[in-house]
């Protein structure tokens, strides 16, 4: 089991102020120095990053990092310290730190030892975005990996210097010493510091066993949160460029259809001339303005007179789905498996449940507003923004401003959460864009409005769903047909400044129907999964948010479950315990069951005419690969239709927990969001644009609101790590309808379950 | 442009170069380089910006910084600064124990919102130093966390609530107070091994 479990997160020290030191950036200049060839940091705080780039870039005379090169991962210095290079971004969810525990753990170093840089495309290692919950489950392996050659490497070292075999050497926090000799000893700092390795990675060092693991499946805390609490910790929103503009965009409040974009129909410069010190700044139908100070900048984008031409195409919020279940789509079988038809039809279909379920647009809102700061040059450019994936965006960057990538560089600051692809591209293009007008560096900063009125929202999703089970309650047959649009390949700023037309990111996972999400944990002999993809260009543009679809997918899927339960007479935990195979799926909800000491009964068995009722409901759910599982206790007034969630039990089986705290945090924050997913939040747009551009108009859960969470982390030491951010999303989601349901004995066919839409519902009843 | 204003900011006198109608919270942020305020709506939705003047939230992202004229204003940096003057404490202390609670609890997430929910949470202690569970939920309605960090905030501000009672009043945790905490417990976390 040893070599499959590896997982990595990197933290830096804990309770040390490491952390708050601009510290490594400063040694790395000094690695520099010291004769080592690697790459120039830029400070902590980004101030010095003009000083530097106003020298030329250095970055443009060195070669990008090489992923096969030891010294591009991690470099050990004289102070017996290490910094590792991580190409994954902290995202608030602790994977730092985590993947600076695997770090530490294979190198034998203690935690308070190993420290970390900000992601840069000029240092750090293109480990692809941080998405799909992969900054450990992609990120530890070769971070592992590395730390065990870096160790392999230094013992040979070692053995020569103290005239020992390496069979007879231990190591204990950076300190190689021999077996059975005392002060026979020297530290990985004196054997190598500050200096390059100068090797290739073989991919043969051994790894831990697990076995011996110290620090990995530990829970030190995190390494960014004092800074944080403290207010030194710098945000994305607190860079500062010297002699740099602040910029605002200015565009329609509320996106329109994808495809139609927004064109300039008149624009009075004057409008501002009360603002003297502001510049309106265009290029094609962009526009935006800059001043000296941010105020100015704030009234100049609220005062400047400008008419749009944006056509009335769209559906409509509240006609979305019947729009989508229209349209001609391009169908895709995702799935067969058995034979449906005859599944459904035979003898053997003793119960049959079916339903059409609806998911809104619902918006990343992250909390703070995106951002990004460009220092555009006649042939080169400075990009500082909050991007997952800082290689990508300078790719498309570098395009919009006519340049090859490695003419860009782009640097990572942390902004706020952000839970899927927000605003940070377009940001971070609408400030290049402006900085290359303006020809100064700017700070761009989105509006409220304009974070959540040209968010790439999460997509609205129609699905049917069919499933039958024997008289014995086993599931013998299920179908899904799932109705949405892929995701917007163009970013708003480039549609906008140079008329790209609108496009979507061809077929792909997690923008159609999952198998995972839709049957995948359930033990069913035949299914099918038909994916109807519509056009979305003619609808608003969407992107990933957190766990894409599965709430959705998991609200319809789940519930129809539960319809079968019913019909059988059955318990919902039982029933969906005896038709699962894979121990690990019952591991989760075995834990969520016994967590909220779930009492068996049929769903809806105890409906009542109190005005107050009480529900319980139980699910599953992932995004791709970790196993969630989930209980929900609501309670119903069935007079004003309020929906209170009143306690969320999550679970979550990611394979080795690095450290289970930061998975317990994680399950606590993905309770709250699909909670708060679930009762509240939906996007609106009439028939030309979106009309929710703020915290009235798209509400989300408060503390009056919200529930008592209790997250549970399976640890699972013989499993390779996988996701935890998102899995407990669409497993909330289901647990929430199907304890509605439970309470009221009326299923909720769409979602939020806002007051007027319940009231409807058990009117209808 | 200088208007002239003088503010005190976190026990020191600054003057103001801004416009008067400039929101307090772009002073605060692009003239004095504060950390803690930050811009979240600018609409008084969030908490985001949120300061203590003469020790009550205010939102700065809507307080024109001519209405604070003269006043003194403390952000998240100045909190144990606060903290210590009002509990006349010769020295002030590292953290205000608001701010020492939320480290304990790991309730952070992305942290974003932290400003506002540590100084609302400080100006709530300063006036309750054993709000109820209720009292937190009301106090705190206000404040957004996108990232759904809520219950461990209101356990966080249950143990700053114990904290300043151990440390100020010389009272001992009493077994009610213990029941009190056990009731209000938001959540247990637990970790199974399978
Ligand atoms: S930024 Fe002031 S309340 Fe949101
Ligand atoms: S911790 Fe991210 S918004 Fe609250």
């Amino acid at each position: 089991m040893s070599a499959r479990s590896s997982e990595a997160i990197k933290s830096a020290s804990k309770s040390s102020p490491r952390s708050e030191r601009p510290s490594r950036a400063i040694d790395r200049r000094d690695f520099l120095k010291a004769g080592g060839a690697l790459i120039v940091g830029f400070s902590s705080a980004g101030m010095m990053a003009d000083k530097l780039f106003a020298q030329g870039p250095p970055f443009m005379r060195m070669p990008g990092p090489d992923p096969r090169q030891l010294d591009t991962w991690l470099a050990v210095h004289s102070d017996n310290t290490a910094t590792v290079y991580i190409g994954y971004v902290e995202l608030g969810q602790g994977s730092t730190t985590s993947l600076l525990q695997v770090s530490a753990e294979e190198l034998d170093f203690d935690l308070s030892q190993v420290s970390t840089v900000r992601v840069d495309t000029s240092i750090s290692p293109n480990q692809g975005g941080t998405y799909s919950s992969s900054a450990i489950a992609r990120g530890s392996p070769a971070i592992r990996q590395a730390a065990a050659e870096a160790r392999q490497v230094l013992l040979k070292m070692a053995s020569q210097r103290l005239g020992a075999p390496v069979e007879q050497l231990t190591v204990a926090k950076g300190v190689v010493s021999v077996i059975g000799a005392s002060g026979k000893s020297v530290t990985y700092g004196e054997l190598i510091g500050d200096k390059r390795f100068d090797v290739e990675i073989t991919g043969k060092a051994p790894l831990k066993p697990v076995a011996e693991y110290t620090l990995v499946g530990s829970r030190p805390p995190r390494n960014d949160i004092p800074a944080k609490v403290r207010g030194t910790f710098t945000y994305l929103q607190h860079v500062r460029l010297p002699g740099m503009l602040h910029g605002r965009i200015v565009r329609p409040r509320g996106q329109g259809a994808y495809g139609a974009g927004a064109k300039v129909k008149s624009l009075d410069e004057t409008s501002i001339a009360h603002i003297p010190a502001a510049r309106v700044l265009r290029k094609g139908d962009f526009v935006g303005v800059v001043a000296p100070r941010e105020w100015d900048a704030v009234r100049a984008a609220r005062d400047l007179k400008i008419e749009w031409d944006m056509p009335a195409t769209l559906p409509g919020s509240d006609d979305v789905y019947a729009a989508m279940r229209a349209e001609q789509t391009v169908d895709r079988v995702v799935l067969q498996r058995g034979d449906v038809a005859t599944a459904f039809s035979a003898a053997n279909a003793a119960h049959t449940a079916s339903g059409t379920y609806h998911g809104p647009y619902q918006a990343h809102a992250c909390f703070g507003p995106n951002g990004a700061l460009a220092d555009v040059r006649a042939d080169s450019a400075l990009l500082i923004c909050s991007s997952q994936d800082v290689y990508t965006t300078r790719g498309t960057v570098a395009r919009l401003l006519g340049m090859k990538p490695e003419q860009v560089r782009a640097e990572y600051y942390e902004g706020s959460g952000t839970y899927g692809h927000s605003c940070y591209d377009d940001s971070a293009q609408a400030a290049a864009i402006l900085s290359q007008l303006a020809g100064k560096p700017v700070r761009l900063q989105f509006m409220r409005w304009d974070e959540h009125g040209w968010d790439p929202y999460g997509a609205a999703h129609v699905g049917e769903v069919r499933i039958a089970a024997d008289a014995n309650g086993k599931l013998v047959a299920y179908q899904y047909d799932g109705w949405q649009h892929n995701w917007a390949a163009v970013e708003s700023s480039e549609q906008l400044a140079l008329g790209t037309p609108a496009a979507e990111w061809r077929l792909g996972m997690a923008q159609q129907v999952n198998p995972s999400q839709c049957g995948g944990m359930y033990d069913i002999p035949n299914i099918k999964l038909i994916n109807h993809q519509v056009d979305g260009l003619k609808y608003l543009k969407a992107a990933w948010l957190r766990s894409p679809l599965d709430l959705a997918f998991s609200f319809a899927s789940e519930q129809t479950l539960d319809e079968l339960a019913r019909m059988l007479r059955m318990d919902a935990y039982a029933f969906r315990r005896m038709n699962i195979a894979n121990e690990r799926w019952r591991g989760v909800l075995d834990a969520v069951a016994e967590a909220s000491k779930w009492v068996p009964r049929p769903p809806a068995s105890r409906v009542s005419d109190a005005k107050i009722v009480q529900g319980h409901g139980i699910a599953l759910g992932t995004h791709l690969t970790s196993y969630g599982g989930a209980v929900a206790e609501v309670e119903v007034n069935k007079e004003t239709g309020a929906v209170a969630v009143k306690h969320l039990y999550g679970a979550i089986d990611a394979g080795l927990a690095v450290n289970p705290a930061f998975i317990e945090n994680q399950i606590s924050g993905q309770l709250v969001q699909a909670a708060s997913r679930m009762l509240l939040e939906e996007v609106t747009f009439n028939k030309t644009n979106v009309t929710s551009l703020d915290w009235n108009s798209y509400p989300i859960l408060r503390f009056e609101e919200c529930p008592k969470v209790t997250p549970i982390c399976v640890q699972r030491l013989d499993q390779r790590s996988t996701g935890a951010g998102e899995e407990v999303m669409a497993a909330t989601a289901g647990a929430i309808a199907c304890a509605f349901f439970d309470a009221t004995g009326v299923r909720m066919t769409e979602f939020p379950l806002t007051p007027k839409r319940v009231l409807a519902a058990l009117r209808k009843s | 442009m200088a208007s002239k204003l003088k503010l005190r900011v976190n026990g020191v006198t600054r003057e103001v170069d801004s416009a008067p109608d400039t929101p307090l919270l772009y002073v605060l942020t692009d003239e004095m380089h504060l950390q803690g305020p930050r811009f979240g709506c600018g609409l008084s939705q969030c908490g985001s910006c949120s300061v203590l003047l003469d020790g009550a939230e205010i939102r700065s992202c809507v307080t024109p910084v001519s209405a604070v004229n003269g006043k003194s204003v403390t952000t998240l940096e100045g909190l144990p600064q606060w903290y210590a003057e009002q509990k006349t404490l010769a020295k002030a202390p590292e953290l205000h124990p608001i701010q020492q609670a939320v480290i304990d609890e790991q309730a952070v997430q992305c942290g974003y919102c932290y400003n506002g929910l540590i100084v609302k949470a400080a100006e709530l202690l300063s006036k309750n130093t054993r709000p109820s569970d209720r009292q937190i939920r009301e106090a705190m309605n206000g404040h957004l966390c996108r990232c759904g960090t809520y219950p461990r905030m209101m356990r966080a501000i249950r143990r700053a609530s114990e904290m300043m009672r151990d440390a100020h009043s010389g009272a001992e945790t009493t077994a009610a107070d213990e029941t009190e905490l056990a009731a209000n417990a938001t959540g247990d976390s637990a970790e199974v091994a399978r």
